[in-house]
């Protein structure tokens, strides 16, 4: 392994013995990240992956408040058939911005850039990630798009829906939608910057005896993910800078008017955001193996299968784009193909849900408030990935092609997938990130808001869409006026939830209890360093002997460090290198 | 991670082990992010496929406007930009400081003469007329060899792509440019030069890139 130090390789030459001590992680610690530099600039500034991946999940956070209360709009005026307080094209404007916030600056940066940022190099035992100025150049990246889509909005905003179909963005001719293709554009560097950040702090920067094999399921998911990230986003980056030319020069090449095709855009743009899709969920399933072993207390089952079956995913995200476009005219071969492909997605998705199942299998579960979001995910990311694949199903598809069933579905897999799940990182990493506990009867009556108000919005909507209510419409007939309303009054409750929500992590942190080092008494090595961590992640340079899962070891084998003299750090126990003779040569073979 | 204070060379970031792995997580990410751009000229190549596949007599007929000569002068300018970038890394590597800064300033020449031939094909095709999208508005004389009624798609075609690629070479001259400073200043030598072989490796994609152009635009039979 191309990370060990060299003083793990002078021991390899040296006849066996690394000096191996025991670091207990201090449950008070006078120096963290949060301590190290103070000051308004020096966050604004800093390269420390810790308070970059908080930068990101305030700046999430931000986002997914402002495009949450254009769904609570859209959602009232929904409630009678015709207008209830807003214009149609003012409903058009924001549905429009609902979606491309929700999937540009929440969804695609969510748990890769804030929880992936923070918990990735702790992990592998890394002082931070291989490049730390371009983690930060890329939060200033996401910063600079989400400027231009606020000067899009103060120059005419654009009603496109997210997807920017051509010919009418083309033609549309309103300088918004330039500004905001600009934004997209200028986004999507600071996803492949994190992206390749990832693959080269995985590849490079392990701690001694992290193998492959001992990965953290975590991340295996960011690997996967970051592979989609760097794959996928030029294209989109290609396709926006053509549309963003046409607009400007008509240079042709999507517009039929000119002799171009629209179904070229088509095909560019879901070669990006299909794949995008699984940006998005893959990272989440990274989630829902680690919290579901550690409140488990039990190995994970079926470790290659949950690791594998991600980069599966990610393979064969590649070749399903057709599945948008059943009713755009392409080729019937073409999409009796992409059906099929469609249905393979399925079979990586349902080993991972078994293998879940199976983990708790005999566990000895405790129902924290992470573990009480995995179970929400497991249930609402189940029904998403069935309707799914009804929706790759030729025939059925083209009768619920662009109803509220593909909404009600989007939303089951992005919200109640990719959200709970990212609800359940917060939760499950929030001690280690601030070093204090939140109220858990107040979150696990949250998760029920937030679980209840879900159904009650979306559940309606799939029988809605079954019945041929088509979505983005202003106006709707009168049979489907109760769904609309039950959905509405569904999506207050999801709104009280999160401010629930919101009231007890802003509570925690000004009140919260200290939460010691390792509350969850996980096997991670992410919770063998204080709460909230050092500067440098962990005092000493972590020696790692036994899978990320291992319960059934004892946790002081858990706990090992070079014995390398450092500055500050707690050295304790120091455990004889000749007791874990065996693990030196296990360790420096890694 | 050990260790970083007494051993630790002064180019090495705090957050690395040792020079070698510095140098090898530097390359690393040079080769994922040349991927990345693969991706990025990828959707033009794929433009590109789709529309000579609708329109081949187009393509034909439109690449006669291009001049194959100065086409051709730029490859060879390019490939020998590619080899004295090359040897300047080995210079680096052999610590010959005036040859390192020779070669990058031979290399930064070299890809100004190929944007000054570029300059000068865009300025006669606009004068022509042969301008993209809307400006389209080719003389009478161009008008009457190039018939085709989408012949402004070849040519939208032709100038996002060797536009973006020419936006890579500005880089790349922006890059080495600062290359050039650093090496004055005596900042490589055998055991740091990663900032040269990075962008060696960028520049060989630039040069890689118009090597796939040059024949698919100007070369057409």
């Amino acid at each position: 392994m191309a990370s060990l130090s060299k003083a793990v390789n002078t021991v390899q030459m040296t006849p066996k013995k690394l000096k191996v001590k025991r670091f207990v992680p201090l449950e008070n610690p006078t120096n963290t990240y949060l301590t190290d530099e103070k000051g308004i600039w020096a966050w604004l500034t800093t390269v420390d992956h810790k308070k970059i991946g908080l930068m990101y999940l305030g700046a999430v956070a931000f986002f997914f408040a402002l495009a949450g209360f254009l769904a609570i709009a859209l959602r009232t005026e929904l409630w009678t058939p015709a207008k209830t307080f807003i214009e149609a094209d003012t409903y058009n404007q924001l549905f429009t911005l609902h979606g491309a916030m929700m999937v540009f600056f929440v969804l695609v940066p969510s748990i890769p850039a804030a929880l992936g940022n923070f918990i990735l190099p702790m992990q592998l035992g890394a002082k931070d990630v291989a490049f730390p100025r371009l983690n930060l150049a890329s939060f200033y990246i996401y910063a600079f798009g989400a400027i231009f889509t606020f000067l899009s909005l103060a120059n005419n905003g654009f009603d496109t829906g997210w997807t920017f179909y051509t010919p009418y963005s083309s033609d549309t001719n309103s300088a918004g939608i330039i500004w905001v293709t600009l934004g997209v554009f200028i986004l999507g560097f600071s996803s492949i910057l994190t992206g390749t950040n990832f693959i080269t702090t995985i590849h490079k920067l392990r701690a001694p005896g992290i193998s492959w094999d001992r990965l953290p399921l975590n991340v295996w998911a960011l690997y996967a993910t970051s592979i989609i990230q760097v794959l996928a986003t030029p294209v989109l980056a290609i396709t926006i800078l053509l549309l963003a030319m046409e607009n400007i020069l008509d240079i042709g090449i999507f517009d039929p008017a000119l002799g171009g095709d629209p179904v070229l855009y088509q095909h560019f743009f879901w070669f990006y955001s299909h794949p995008a899709v699984y940006i998005m969920i893959v990272p989440g399933f990274g989630i829902i193996s680690e919290v579901i072993t550690t409140f488990s207390k039990k190995t994970i089952f079926g470790y290659w299968a949950i690791a594998l079956s991600s980069l599966a995913i990610a393979f064969i995200g590649f070749l399903v784009w057709g599945h948008h476009m059943f009713t755009s005219g392409q080729s019937a071969v073409a999409t009796t193909i992409f059906s099929f492909l469609t249905f393979l997605v399925g079979i990586p998705t349902g080993i991972k849900i078994f293998n879940w199942v199976a983990t708790l299998y005999r566990g000895s579960i405790l129902m924290k408030t992470p573990m009480i979001y995995v179970f929400i995910f497991i249930f609402l990311f189940s029904i998403g990935g069935f309707t799914g694949i009804m929706l790759g199903a030729l025939s059925v598809d083209i009768h619920l092609h662009d109803t509220y069933y593909v909404v009600a579905h989007f939303h089951y897999v992005m919200m109640g997938g990719t959200l709970i799940a990212l609800l359940a990182g917060l939760h499950y990493w929030w001690p280690k990130m601030t070093g204090k506990m939140y109220n858990e009867p107040l979150a696990k009556f949250a998760a029920v808001l937030i679980f209840v108000g879900f159904n009650v919005t979306f559940l309606p909507q799939f029988i809605m869409g079954a019945q041929g209510m088509p979505r983005r419409y202003y106006n709707y007939i009168d049979q489907f006026t109760p769904f609309h309303q039950t959905s509405t009054i569904g999506s207050y409750i999801l709104a009280v939830g999160f401010l629930v929500i919101l009231f007890y992590l802003a509570h925690s942190l000004i009140k919260g209890q200290k939460a010691g080092p390792n509350p969850w008494n996980s096997r991670g090595l992410e919770w063998q360093s204080t709460s909230p961590p050092d500067f440098h992640n962990f005092s000493h340079t972590p020696v790692v002997i036994h899978g990320p899962y291992d319960y059934h070891q004892p946790m002081e084998e858990f706990q090992l460090g070079l014995a390398v003299d450092h500055e500050y750090g707690d050295e304790q126990d120091e455990v004889a290198a000749e007791a874990h003779a065996s693990l030196d040569t296990e360790t420096t073979e890694a | 991670m050990a260790n970083h204070s007494a051993t630790h060379p002064k180019h090495v970031h705090h957050h690395f082990v040792d020079s070698n792995q510095q140098f090898e997580s530097a390359k690393l990410g040079m080769w994922v992010f040349l991927v990345n751009e693969i991706l990025f000229f990828g959707g033009l190549f794929c433009a590109y496929i789709v529309f000579r596949a609708w329109y081949p007599e187009l393509f034909t007929q439109a690449a006669l406007e291009l001049n194959t000569f100065w086409g051709a002068v730029n490859t060879v300018v390019l490939i020998g930009s590619s080899l004295t970038v090359a040897m300047a890394i080995r210079s680096a590597q052999n610590n010959q400081k005036r040859g390192l800064e020779i070669n990058l300033l031979i290399t930064i020449l070299l890809a100004c003469v190929f944007l000054v031939i570029k300059y000068f094909e865009y300025e006669h095709k606009l004068h022509l007329g042969i301008a993209p999208g809307s400006f389209w508005n080719p003389t009478p004389e161009i008008a009457a060899v190039l018939d085709h009624p989408k012949a402004n798609i070849f040519f939208g075609i032709y100038y996002m792509m060797t536009a973006v690629h020419g936006l890579h070479v500005i880089i790349g001259i922006a890059l080495m440019i600062w290359l050039y400073l650093r090496a004055r200043k005596g900042h490589f030598n055998s055991e740091y030069y990663t900032p040269v072989e990075i962008t060696g490796l960028y520049w060989h994609l630039v040069d890689l890139i118009w090597i796939f152009l040059f024949p698919l635009l100007y070369l057409i039979e």
